[in-house]
């Protein structure tokens, strides 16, 4: 039970990890929304048996991890969480879609698994661009950089509140479960019978500690606008980085390198 | 400035489940008065200070600053002139570093930078937590969470300071420098706790709160030291107005 607590208590880590100085966490925050966003639509924009094509564009965030000195195991186990509702999306293509589809001359397999795999792969790329964004950005910055993109107020604070909301929830959550694991004489998990009441109490406990937050919040002058501190300037560096991605971005969106590739390599080898 | 002057008139206030906690407080606290508000546990302490600062709204009654009304139109007003140190410091810390989280409100008030810095350090100098600046505040002990949250005030240079059990969780030391600290602000202090000696010590009167109404408003050594009066309030004298435990010496009056 500790250990869930612990591992609860981790939710923090991406607004640690985005306290860092590497190359990429200097980047100014709205070039990298901005990237991520044609990261994001280039990525959806692959049409659903393309699977090959998908591929070059893990390049982006294996390099951003790596010069931003992202951990990746902490990042795979947030994906984890997610990936059940992904599988769940894709899961009925394999059953319904049986045209068959040439991979190889020899080797034939239905479209309905190709598209499964294409679901599964876009969702881990737009799910790691996403992770990545908040650990190399934190929120408060991202949510600036939108502002300067002239989104709505309301959804920014929307963004905001709710995404400390969660921290509030599972903190909530963690002192929670502490509590009762501590008077229920070494069982393991929660007994079902007392499911609902706990939950009950969570709802209203996180609804009344986030309203608290808020109130606290509001006496510091707190009128819907948030300013994260020192705004950076644009700098050369910044637009270098953003075109160079776009351009990589929309070069793999036209044309398929592995398959290129690969037939180049078939070709000199025939 | 009169404008430091609080009314609170024939405040009442029923919770949303029905619970009535204030029923009828009045009250006048005069420019850089320090006023103590004592009372057991439940009698209404919290929710009186959340209508200083406009977090809650009386049914009925009205709080005046000065001679603005707190009402949902005048609150950045009021905000700007009050600051509030809630009960549990975690609802004041939400940020990813204690830094940012004292310049929160600065910044707010779109301070140019170097200013929000400067404010920022000396709250954090004062508080004695300077070192702590870039640590999340979740991962901070009680006691040093309990000084980043009034740091966090302390930044917003509020005329009117309003304490919600500021020296609970802190260490002897912490508490010291927090008296300290508090004797040298000389601007109007209301500070509801607990820790009667430190009432004794800070504020020149006390106001004490029994189920949602005002049993007495007066000097602060006549109420603390009525023995018959404190002990119907559900309190008991403050050490330093006790004989002493040890040796059974008189109390020094
Ligand atoms: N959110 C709430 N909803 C309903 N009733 C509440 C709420 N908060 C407090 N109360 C009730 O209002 C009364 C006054 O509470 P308040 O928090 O002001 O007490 P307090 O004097 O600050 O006590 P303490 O010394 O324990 O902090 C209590 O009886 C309490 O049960
Ligand atoms: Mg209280």
């Amino acid at each position: 039970m500790s250990n869930m607590i612990a591992s609860l208590y981790n939710i923090r880590l991406l607004d640690e990890l985005a306290e860092k100085t590497t190359i990429i966490h200097n980047l100014h925050p709205l070039v990298k929304v901005l990237t991520t966003c044609l990261y994001l639509i280039i990525t959806v924009s692959f049409n659903k048996y393309e699977l090959s094509g998908l591929l070059p564009l893990f390049f982006y965030p294996v390099i951003v991890m790596a010069l931003a000195d992202i951990p990746v195991v902490p990042l795979l186990k947030r994906m984890i969480v997610v990936s059940p509702f992904i599988i769940g999306i894709g899961l009925f293509n394999p059953l319904f879609d049986h045209d068959p589809v040439v991979i190889l001359p020899w080797m034939q397999i239905s479209g309905g698994w190709i598209s499964f795999f294409s679901i599964l792969t876009k969702g881990v790329l737009t799910i790691l661009a996403a992770l990545l964004l908040i650990a190399t950005t934190g929120m408060t910055r991202i949510a600036a950089a939108l502002g300067m993109m002239r989104i709505p107020k309301v959804f920014i604070l929307q963004l905001i509140l709710t995404y400390r909301y969660i921290s509030v929830l599972i903190e909530e959550v963690g002192r929670t479960v502490r509590a009762y694991s501590l008077r229920s004489r070494g069982e393991k998990g929660i007994r079902f019978s007392d499911w609902g009441s706990l939950t009950g109490q969570l709802l209203i406990r996180t609804l009344e500690r986030a309203q608290r937050v808020y109130y606290s919040m509001c006496c510091r002058g707190f009128t819907g606008e948030y300013n994260a501190g020192s705004e950076k300037r644009i700098r050369t560096g910044d637009i270098l980085y953003f075109a160079g991605w776009s351009l990589y971005f929309v070069v793999v969106r036209y044309f398929n390198i592995p398959a290129t590739i690969g037939s180049l390599i078939t070709g000199v080898g025939r | 400035m009169s404008h430091h002057i609080i009314q609170a008139d024939n405040l009442k206030y029923t919770y949303p489940d029905g619970r009535q906690a204030l029923n009828g407080v009045t009250f006048k606290i005069l420019h850089g008065e320090s006023v103590g508000i004592v009372g057991a546990n439940g009698a209404g302490k919290s929710t009186l200070l959340m209508h200083l600062v406009g977090v809650l709204f009386p049914d009925e009654g009205e709080v005046r600053i000065g001679e603005v009304p707190v009402i949902k139109k005048t609150l950045p007003v009021i905000r700007q002139s009050v600051g509030m140190v809630f009960q549990d410091p975690d609802d004041q810390l939400f940020m990813t570093t204690v830094y940012d989280d004292v310049a929160f409100g600065p910044r707010n008030y779109k301070l140019p930078e170097e200013e929000v810095d400067k404010r920022v350090k000396s709250s954090l100098e004062t508080v004695g937590i300077l070192h702590l600046m870039d640590r999340p505040p979740y991962k901070l002990s009680g006691g040093e969470k309990r000084a980043a949250a009034i740091a966090t005030v302390l930044a917003m240079n509020p005329d009117i300071l309003v304490m919600d059990e500021p020296s609970s969780a802190l260490d002897p030391k912490s508490r010291r420098r927090l008296i300290t600290l508090l004797q040298r602000f000389a601007h109007t202090k209301i500070i509801a706790t607990h820790d009667l000696d430190m009432v004794l010590e800070l504020c020149e009167r006390t106001i004490i709160l029994k189920d949602g109404k005002v049993i007495t408003d007066g000097p602060t050594v006549e109420i603390l030291a009525n023995e018959e009066l404190m002990e119907k309030c559900g309190l008991e004298m403050p050490l330093g107005l006790q004989n002493c435990p040890v040796c059974g010496a008189k109390k020094a009056t």
